[in-house]
């Protein structure tokens, strides 16, 4: 009587067990001189290890973020060298620019323009604007990248005003800001610039604004991510529609409420 | 042992082959593609360089080319068996570098005290931890630039990842070439492929070339 024997559980005779990468190579048993031997793979787990570091940093960001800068915000004001301030989330202001170059521009060759669907569009000097009655507010500023400054005081004349003044027409709908960096554009519905907490400022941390800062005159939009507040502000045009601005044509929110857009949910800061 | 006379090394010294063309040419070409990176983002970054360059678009724009060109070399030198070799002797770490890690922990610079194949233990750990940041950067960089593909939550993470660790980065980068600067022969190596006989067995006694 034959039977079939059931499928052998064993492989027939595996030649050559593959799982040994960590045995020596075969070296003469006479060698003169000692040499590199093989070892482990141990590179191999250090670059996987700072892989798996580098996801666990972006679990944990958030964390991190908030511990770091409430740390690095206390060194920062004890620290006279302002080295903290190079850090990443050091706190204070960074400076972006879109172009290559931007003028400056004091009181003798400033000049603001308000036009556009107005009865009575107009030109502003630096001076005719510090005649203006001024407005002052104490915010945190936050950058859409992630930066806060807490507490930054502003000063200037309230958009309102300006548009008031120049008789926006009732076709209107919109206000596009340019600026005498030649690149740089924003906008605002008629009803957003027209808040309270939307400045033509003059002046910020109790300083006439410099020109790394936007100066001499910037927009500030206190409830909206930084990028909204243009720098260098030379142009209001009152429109019948929103166009989105430099940024906003690159991804980023033209309803820009800090904590209510861009994905972002930071506290507000108006 | 590969013996020649090299015409730069001194009269009489005798050489031996430490890198080919194609090793030498993955490490200028990615160490070229990590200088337009750390330039470009040390424009991006420090608020007095990046006033006087501006340009944020374009400097961006060469900062994304640069670093998703960084891994390239290396992929490309995958073609070379010189490298391969190099890589396996990165990756392997035998008994000789623990004692080597050792000493540096010590501060021991006696060489006899630093045993070394032809890279030594200090070489293997730079080179994976760095092959690992520039991932790192590489992927949470991708997640900054492209981002519809990840929530908007992670971007300000990925950014978080990308600025602290491109610091690191940049404290190790100026040690490897601080040591480089200390050491003429290992550049002169790089250089030219060739290394004296001499240089080889007092900095790297277990290297059989």
């Amino acid at each position: 009587m034959t039977s079939v024997p059931p499928e052998s559980p064993e492989p027939p005779d595996a030649p050559d067990a593959p799982d040994a990468p960590d045995a020596p190579e075969q070296r003469p048993p006479d060698a003169p001189v000692p040499s590199e031997e093989p070892g482990r793979p141990i590179g191999r787990r250090v670059l996987l290890g700072t892989l798996g570091l580098g996801a666990l940093g972006v679990l944990a960001a958030p964390t991190l973020q908030r511990g770091l800068e409430g740390f690095l915000g206390a060194a920062a004001d004890k620290d006279p060298t302002g080295l903290t301030g190079l850090l990443p989330n050091g706190g204070g202001f960074r400076y972006y620019s879109v172009a290559a170059s931007v003028p400056h521009k004091d009181a003798t060759d400033y000049r603001l323009t308000v036009d556009g669907l107005v009865d009575r569009p107009a030109t502003y000097t630096l001076a005719d604007l510090r005649a203006l009655p001024q407005t002052r507010m104490t915010r945190d500023v936050q950058c859409v990248t992630g930066w806060r400054v807490p507490g930054t005081p502003f000063e200037g004349v309230r958009l309102s005003r300006l548009l008031d003044a120049a008789k926006v027409r009732p076709t209107a709908k919109a206000v596009r800001f340019t600026c005498f960096d030649g690149a740089y554009t924003e906008s605002l519905t008629l009803d957003q610039a027209r808040r309270a907490d939307v400045l033509v400022a003059l002046r910020m941390q109790n300083k006439d604004l410099g020109h790394d800062h936007g100066g001499p005159v910037r927009l500030y939009v206190a409830p909206m991510y930084f990028y909204k507040s243009a720098k260098w502000l030379s142009g209001i045009t009152v429109t019948d529609e929103v166009r989105p601005g430099y940024w906003e044509e690159r991804g980023y929110d033209v309803d820009a409420w800090v904590g209510r857009s861009n994905g972002r949910s930071d506290d507000p800061t108006s | 042992m590969t013996l020649r006379a090299d015409p730069a090394a001194p009269p009489g010294a005798r050489t031996v082959r430490r890198f080919t063309r194609a090793e030498r040419w993955v490490h200028r070409v990615t160490a070229a593609l990590m200088g337009v990176c750390v330039v470009t983002a040390a424009c991006l970054y420090i608020p007095q360089l990046a006033e006087l360059v501006g340009r944020r678009e374009l400097v961006v724009r060469v900062h994304e080319c640069a670093g998703l060109a960084l891994p390239v070399p290396v992929l490309l030198g995958l073609a070379s068996r010189a490298f391969r070799a190099d890589l396996r002797f990165l990756n392997r770490f035998g008994p000789h570098d623990r004692l080597w890690l050792r000493a540096a922990l010590r501060r021991d610079q006696r060489p006899a005290s630093r045993p070394a194949g032809k890279f030594n233990a200090g070489q293997k750990v730079y080179a994976a931890w760095i092959a690992g940041a520039a991932l790192v950067m590489l992927g949470t960089g991708l997640m900054m630039w492209f981002t519809h593909l990840t929530p908007l939550m992670w971007r300000t993470s990925a950014t978080f990842v990308h600025d602290w660790l491109a610091l690191t980065i940049g404290i190790v980068l100026a040690g490897h070439i601080g040591m480089a600067i200390a050491d003429p022969e290992a550049r002169h190596g790089l250089r030219t492929g060739w290394v004296t006989s001499d240089w080889a067995n007092s900095e790297h006694p277990l290297w059989r070339p």
